[in-house]
């Protein structure tokens, strides 16, 4: 069963409008008449299908727009040419521990969160002590999330995001966090949801970790999609790539 | 417009759970880290009012009756809106980390900020009345039509919030445009004098200003004692839907441009 098709998918936007250059360079610009709309192309035509229980990995270097593309998948933004379906819900890992309050308690924190992600109070109020305990911040319920070490607000960020069982599961770099043994306890988590018929999409700069998990890889260079197929022909290309660098 | 209340009613119903977490968020804030803290929402408003009565007492209320009353209507309502709009300007902004990684209807921040100001502005409406009792005011049914211009005024907060955050998102001199025009505002509204001083077409002019109209309307129940014609009633509903629509249409136009902005 198809869960996710992107076909042709762009993703641009204006740069260098009055918010970044300032309005009296527009100005300037206007009157002499040089000034012209530039756009910004972060994802170009990128297709690919993906099966129900597949794992994607997306490889490139910084700022070939998979992260784009990934919010593209998620919601956050939508795409300016090309067409996508995505069926199903979709828990999404997006750059863990941002958008955590420093000025609320772990305890709060959790069920913004949880709230955040759709998950209903029910469901919270039952499933808290799992989330906690599988973060292993039992003895910091009650601090301020400011507090927290950088490695304990992904791992809370990580056991919010994991403690459902969605149909699309979106991770960017999220196992490149954490200290060795909840990586490894992560990484576990994270196999239990994709055997439970998840379908995810993995970005990584770990080829290994890519090799290991993916079923299909999507290769992306400056928001071109270089290559899409299976695991070990698209990484052996990529890691040749590398090698000749 | 029946089915659109509907629709956005099951919307909130579908999200209550992270408006509630918003709610407490954003009320918990306002106050974290301070000694009295909620006892400011309202302790403020009182040294306001002392302050401002101590000034003006002398030049306008001298013959006036229920001056300290007359003031605390229009401060009271300045300040709500105040507090409501500055919140809501940057409600957008100040969640920008989760709006750039969550896909969640934005309004959602904006309408937890404006529901913090109006539990405060609650707060600060129980001190109001206890003024009045003080200053002789009788209890009368006719106040409960202060619900109307208080209803209208929390859809024109919401309306005005909506312009300001997205404004501000786009570019971020509005914050300092905004303060000057609150400043100016305040002094428009008519907030400690009166604007019978004025000839009969000025005194009609202050009715543009929206801020004014719903002062005028608190002011007419509680101290003139008689509830505002159909005129002054449409001009409440007017500038409430009126800004709420514009704004509306603002997010619903720019909903996936903000993000690139953040």
């Amino acid at each position: 069963m198809l869960t996710i098709e992107l076909q042709d998918v762009s993703v641009s936007y204006v740069v260098g409008d009055f918010s970044t250059v300032g309005l009296k360079d527009i100005l300037i610009q206007r009157l002499k008449g040089t000034y012209k709309e530039k756009t910004f192309t972060a994802v170009k035509h990128v297709s690919f299908t993906l099966e129900k229980g597949e794992l994607l990995g997306i490889v490139g270097a910084n700022g070939a727009g998979k992260s784009t593309l990934l919010k593209v998948i998620s919601g956050i933004m939508r795409p300016t040419e090309g067409s996508m379906t995505v069926k199903g819900s979709i828990a999404s890992l997006l750059e863990l521990g941002t958008g955590f309050d420093g000025d609320l308690t772990v305890r709060e924190n959790t069920f913004l969160r949880g709230a955040m992600l759709g998950y209903t109070r029910d469901f919270m109020n039952r499933t808290y002590k799992d989330i906690i305990a599988f973060a292993e911040l039992e003895e910091f319920e009650d601090r301020l999330f400011s507090h927290l070490s950088s490695g304990m607000r992904s791992r809370l960020a990580f056991s919010i995001a994991c403690l459902v069982n969605p149909d699309i599961l979106i991770l960017d770099e999220v196992l490149s966090v954490g200290d060795g043994a909840f990586k490894k306890k992560s990484e576990e988590k994270m196999l239990e949801i994709i055997r439970g018929g998840a379908t995810t999409l993995l970005v990584s700069h770990s080829l290994d970790q890519i090799r290991r998990l993916a079923t299909k890889v999507l290769w992306l260079d400056r928001g071109e999609q270089i290559a899409f197929g299976e695991t070990k022909e698209i990484c052996d290309r990529y890691q040749a790539f590398l090698n000749q660098k | 417009m029946l089915a659109a209340i509907k629709n956005f009613w099951l919307l909130l119903k579908k999200h209550q759970f992270l408006f509630e977490e918003l709610v407490k968020r954003d009320f918990k804030k306002k106050y974290k880290r301070t000694i009295l803290g909620m006892l400011w929402s309202l302790l403020s408003p009182m040294f306001q009012l002392l302050i401002m009565s101590i000034v003006f007492t002398q030049f306008f209320g001298r013959d006036k009756p229920h001056y300290t009353i007359y003031l605390f209507a229009g401060n009271l309502t300045y300040s709500f809106f105040r507090d409501s709009t500055y919140g809501g300007m940057n409600s957008l902004m100040s969640n920008a980390g989760i709006i750039t990684k969550i896909n969640l209807p934005k309004y959602m921040f904006l309408l937890s900020k404006n529901v913090a100001s109006l539990i405060n502005f609650g707060l600060t409406l129980i001190i109001f009345m206890i003024f009045m009792a003080v200053d002789g005011i009788a209890f009368s049914f006719r106040f409960l039509m202060l619900l109307y211009p208080i209803l209208w005024l929390i859809v024109f907060n919401i309306g005005a919030g909506f312009i300001l955050s997205a404004l501000f998102v786009l570019f971020k001199d509005i914050q300092y445009l905004y303060d000057i025009f609150t400043l100016m505002l305040m002094y428009l509204s008519a907030i400690f004098y009166y604007v019978d001083a004025y000839p009969e077409y000025a005194q009609r002019l202050f009715y543009l200003n929206p801020l004014y109209v719903y002062i005028t309307y608190i002011r007419h129940i509680v101290i003139d004692g008689y509830i505002p014609g159909w005129g002054t009633h449409l001009l409440c509903a007017v500038y409430g839907i009126g800004t709420l629509t514009i704004g509306a249409l603002i997010y619903k136009k720019n909903n996936y441009k903000f993000l690139y902005y953040m």
